[in-house]
């Protein structure tokens, strides 16, 4: 019996995935657990193994495509059965629990093609999807399931419907989703364009992120979102909309800190080496004990306080960013941190960070300090509640026992949901923060 | 224990039946209380009875025409109490059709008046059903009388569809006071069986909900057939008398009074929300007096839901099926789209039909919206001429920078069956284009729907 190879969702948010490099190739024995392919989630890229022993056939996805989570990428062939056999329907095999109702026929997967033309096999797959119809079944970075009234409202107004998540069923991107994303106009007053008829949406393949001005040549470039940079967008969009922020500064004298970092980083020698950084998620981590109203999910119904302190660490990558997180912060030695925060930084860099590695997070801190930013805003990371904006340590004038003297000095801006931190709440833990980094023995307390 | 069900049901009208196949199908064991014949208003002396009706007395009105189609039928007699016991045996069979789908589906139909209890419970006289998941209450709506203006429903001379349906024959003169769709439609059936007929409205025009041109294509057809259409009229005082009733409008700026044979009430209906318990569960009402519901339909009573008319408007049976597969769905963990309520298509069966989905030409403007109207007559329909029906037309009202239909309105032949196709666009959100780009099969009337969209956009063609 032949087994169909899915494209299986491998991180709690994933909709799609894109093959980076295919491991096994038709034609090549496979046995359960193997890896078949490397593929590219919103998050990290991950391995893609065999459900089932027995030989590869019918690889429907090629290197660099993206293809929604349930559709069938290949098909393993069991022994003595005919590699070309024809994939069965999905019913036949126990698909993995976090799989949806494949949304796509065997066969469909290969006719995603960058010019969006209309596919005839995508009917099988729309019938398969109305059996479920609370399946939201994702859409892939080339094409779009939208309705044609969504289509030209979104022609018209320039929204980028690959952004905007559908509600309709299997995932169509009606009307009332681009009224969430963004207020549809009344329609203008002029005379009806009747010859524009809703044509497939232009789309163009996925080159590499623009790094720098190209010089010459278009005026601009469209650039396809990448998986992280979509999911980016999709996060981000519900924090800084919904979410009442409001935002807290603070002034912080580092230079006891200092001198704590450079004596710590004297007794470990060659053991390793404590940064600012590190104190300061050890500081907040402690600071969060005693805060626990900073320290909580808002949850729609209810908020959740945290007993645990969990701190998210905001790492720039590539082609984004992602917060790893350093788990019971609070209860973790400055040098444990110190290694913790490096190894999960340099892995997520190599965006090689398991999914229980970049989730659960109870408090986040961005740090912007090595790019000489003095201070800045965060925008919450939801269900967080509170986000704290790190800049530069940086020499700067600052009244110390009635003298005018330079010190090192570091801004901190906390951004705060105000469903769940009121002011006063914030200014606490903000000051408690404050005088355990300008005293760090307090930490001992 | 055997009185335990995972959904209760109280009312086995449109709403409540199908909420009850809908739960059994999705694997909860149902029970479904109704205290007369399943199918309820819809059924036994609503929906179904009526179509039957209306249907005789479309026999009736083609019969007198058939000379001009060639066809010698002679003199034509009418007799309304056949007209009637056909009606019934359509209602009977229907009814039956829904005891069936009951037994299929492995429901459990309690026979009796429930009332509501909390903790989940319904009291159906000495038993008690409990519902481990939820109770849904659909128990509709009834006929209303206006007795403070002397017109208390005394099923002799002052009666109601309830009565009306039953009739062993049509009266000589009838006045109808109501004219949305029973009215209308009692008028239409009543005119074919040779009652002189007086409809009454309060409202400046008959069908006071669709577009004021449907209303005034009704006006037109019905007047033309000998009906008399007052509207804007106020009844001021009845009378009732031995085998007559006695009208005193205010109409136009002036009174008269007219003398009737019988009047029928066809102005609103009344939910049936009293002593269900629903206070004592803490279900609320709304100032309107339907039961205050959410998205999902439930109450403000936790494990409470409430389908069909006594949910809100529209007071129609396709929506009742609607909230009732929905809540089923919803109760069993589903995620159900939304219903849309602006996409219930509304249906008068009256000769015009009259169908209309969304907004009317009024709406849009008092909603600023910018739209323009495309519209094709049935007269300039080939199919419409060969059948003799060319009265009315399709009417559409589109968004006039993105296309989206904003409101259809179709007066005429299958208006009943035409307007599907708008229904289905809109839900789906397909613009007049996509309407157009069909190919619609020559000839038929469907047609002229697509030459309405056409015409919104400027290029009717058989015009």
């Amino acid at each position: 019996m032949a087994t169909n190879v899915y494209m299986e969702a491998l991180s709690p948010t994933m909709e799609e995935g894109r093959i980076v490099k295919w491991h096994k190739h038709e034609g090549d024995p496979v046995k359960t657990g193997e890896t078949l392919a490397e593929v590219e989630t919103d998050k990290a890229v991950m391995e893609l193994v065999a459900r089932a022993d027995g030989v590869l056939g019918q690889v429907a996805a090629q290197e660099g495509q993206t293809v929604p989570v349930g559709s069938v990428v290949a098909v393993i062939a069991a022994a003595g059965e005919a590699a070309g056999a024809s994939p069965r329907p999905p019913a036949t095999i126990p698909a993995p629990a976090s799989v949806p109702t494949p949304a796509s026929a065997p066969g469909v997967a290969p006719a995603v093609t960058a010019s969006g033309a209309p596919r005839p096999a995508a009917r099988a797959g729309a019938a398969q999807a109305i059996s479920v119809p609370e399946a939201r079944a994702a859409a892939d970075a080339t094409r779009v399931k939208v309705s044609p009234l969504a289509r030209r409202i979104a022609l018209e107004t320039g929204l980028d419907l690959k952004l905007v998540p559908g509600s309709g069923p299997g995932g169509r991107v009606v009307k009332r989703d681009l009224e969430r994303v963004a207020p549809v106009p009344a329609a203008a007053a002029r005379p009806a364009t009747a010859a524009a008829s809703p044509g497939p949406l232009p789309l163009t393949p996925a080159p590499s992120a623009p790094l720098s001005v190209q010089p010459a040549g278009a005026s601009y470039e469209d650039v396809p979102l990448t998986q992280i940079r979509k999911t980016i967008a999709r996060r981000l969009a519900t924090s800084l909309g919904p979410i009442p922020h409001f935002f807290l500064t603070t002034e912080v004298d580092m230079e006891r800190s200092a001198e704590a970092r450079d004596a710590l980083n004297r007794e470990l020698g060659d053991q390793g080496r404590v940064s600012f950084n590190d104190i300061i998620i050890k500081a907040t981590a402690l600071a969060l004990v005693r805060h626990r109203a900073c320290n909580a999910w808002f949850q729609d119904d209810h908020i959740r306080y945290w007993n645990e302190v969990h701190i998210g660490m905001a790492v720039a990558i590539e082609d984004g960013l992602i917060t790893p997180v350093i788990r019971n912060a609070d209860r973790r030695s400055l040098a444990e941190i110190s290694r913790a925060a490096h190894e999960l930084a340099d892995r997520a860099r190599s965006r090689r960070l398991q999914p229980d590695e970049y989730t659960g997070s109870t408090f986040s801190i961005s740090n912007l300090g090595m790019f000489e930013i003095d201070e800045f805003t965060a925008v919450i990371n939801p269900p967080e509640a509170g986000i704290l904006a790190v800049g530069a340590v940086a020499l700067r004038p600052a009244v110390h026992d009635g003298q005018l003297v330079a010190r090192r000095r570091l801004r901190a801006t906390m951004s705060c949901d105000h469903r769940v931190i009121d002011g006063a709440t914030g200014a606490a833990f903000l000051r408690t923060l404050k005088q355990m980094l300008e005293n760090p023995l307090a930490m001992l307390l | 224990m055997a009185n335990q069900f995972d959904v209760v049901i109280l009312g086995g009208g449109p709403a409540g039946y199908v909420g009850a196949i809908r739960s059994a199908q999705l694997g909860m064991s149902t029970a479904l209380i109704e205290k007369e014949k399943l199918g309820g208003v819809c059924v036994n002396i609503g929906c179904i009875p009526t179509k039957a009706l209306l249907h005789s007395a479309y026999v009736a009105r083609l019969l007198r025409e058939a000379k001009e189609f060639g066809v010698e039928a002679g003199s034509v007699k009418t007799d309304y109490g056949v007209a009637m016991q056909r009606s019934r045996r359509v209602s009977d069979q229907n009814s039956k059709g829904v005891e069936f789908l009951m037994k299929k589906n492995k429901i459990t139909v309690v026979k009796g008046s429930g009332t509501l209890a909390p903790g989940r419970k319904v009291k159906v006289g000495t038993d008690v059903l409990e519902a481990r998941k939820a109770v849904f209450v659909a128990t509709g709506s009834r006929v209303k009388g206006l007795p403070q203006i002397g017109l208390e429903i005394n099923k002799t001379t002052v009666i109601s569809s309830d009565e009306a349906l039953f009739l062993e024959q049509a009266p000589p003169s009838l006045a109808i006071i109501g004219c949305g769709a029973v009215g209308t439609e009692f008028a239409d059936i009543f005119h074919a069986f040779g009652t002189k007929i007086t409809l009454i409205e309060v409202l400046p025009r008959v069908l006071p909900l669709e577009d004021a041109e449907a209303s005034e294509a009704v006006t037109k057809s019905f007047t033309k057939r000998g009906i008399e259409v007052i509207v804007g009229a106020k009844v001021t005082r009845a009378t009732p008398g031995k085998g007559k009733v006695t009208l005193e409008l205010e109409a136009g700026g002036g009174s008269r009074k007219i003398e009737v044979a019988a009047v029928l009430m066809a102005a609103g209906r009344a939910l049936n929300t009293e002593g269900i318990g629903l206070q004592e569960c803490g279900i609320q009402l709304t100032d309107r007096g339907f039961i205050r519901v959410d998205a999902n339909l439930l109450t403000t009573a936790p494990g409470y839901f409430a389908i069909g008319d006594v949910a809100g408007a529209p007071m129609l049976a396709h929506k009742g099926f609607r909230e009732g597969m929905h809540a089923a769905e919803f109760v069993a963990g589903q995620k159900p789209f939304p219903i849309k309520y602006d996409n219930v298509p509304s249906v008068t069966y009256c000769h015009p039909e009259v169908a209309s989905i969304g907004a009317t030409e009024e709406q849009c403007k008092q909603r600023r919206l910018d739209y323009v109207v495309g519209r094709f007559p049935f007269s300039a329909n080939g199919r419409a001429r060969g059948t003799g029906e060319t009265e009315g037309f399709v009417k559409l009202l589109r968004d006039k920078k993105y296309g989206e239909i904003l409101g259809a309105h179709i007066v005429g032949a299958q208006a009943s069956e035409l307007i599907h196709e708008l229904v289905v666009a809109r839900e789906n959100e397909l613009t007049v284009e996509e309407v157009e780009l069909a190919i619609h099969a020559h000839p038929t009337l469907s047609e002229a729907v697509g030459e309405a969209a056409l015409d919104s956009l400027g290029r009717v063609v058989h015009l």
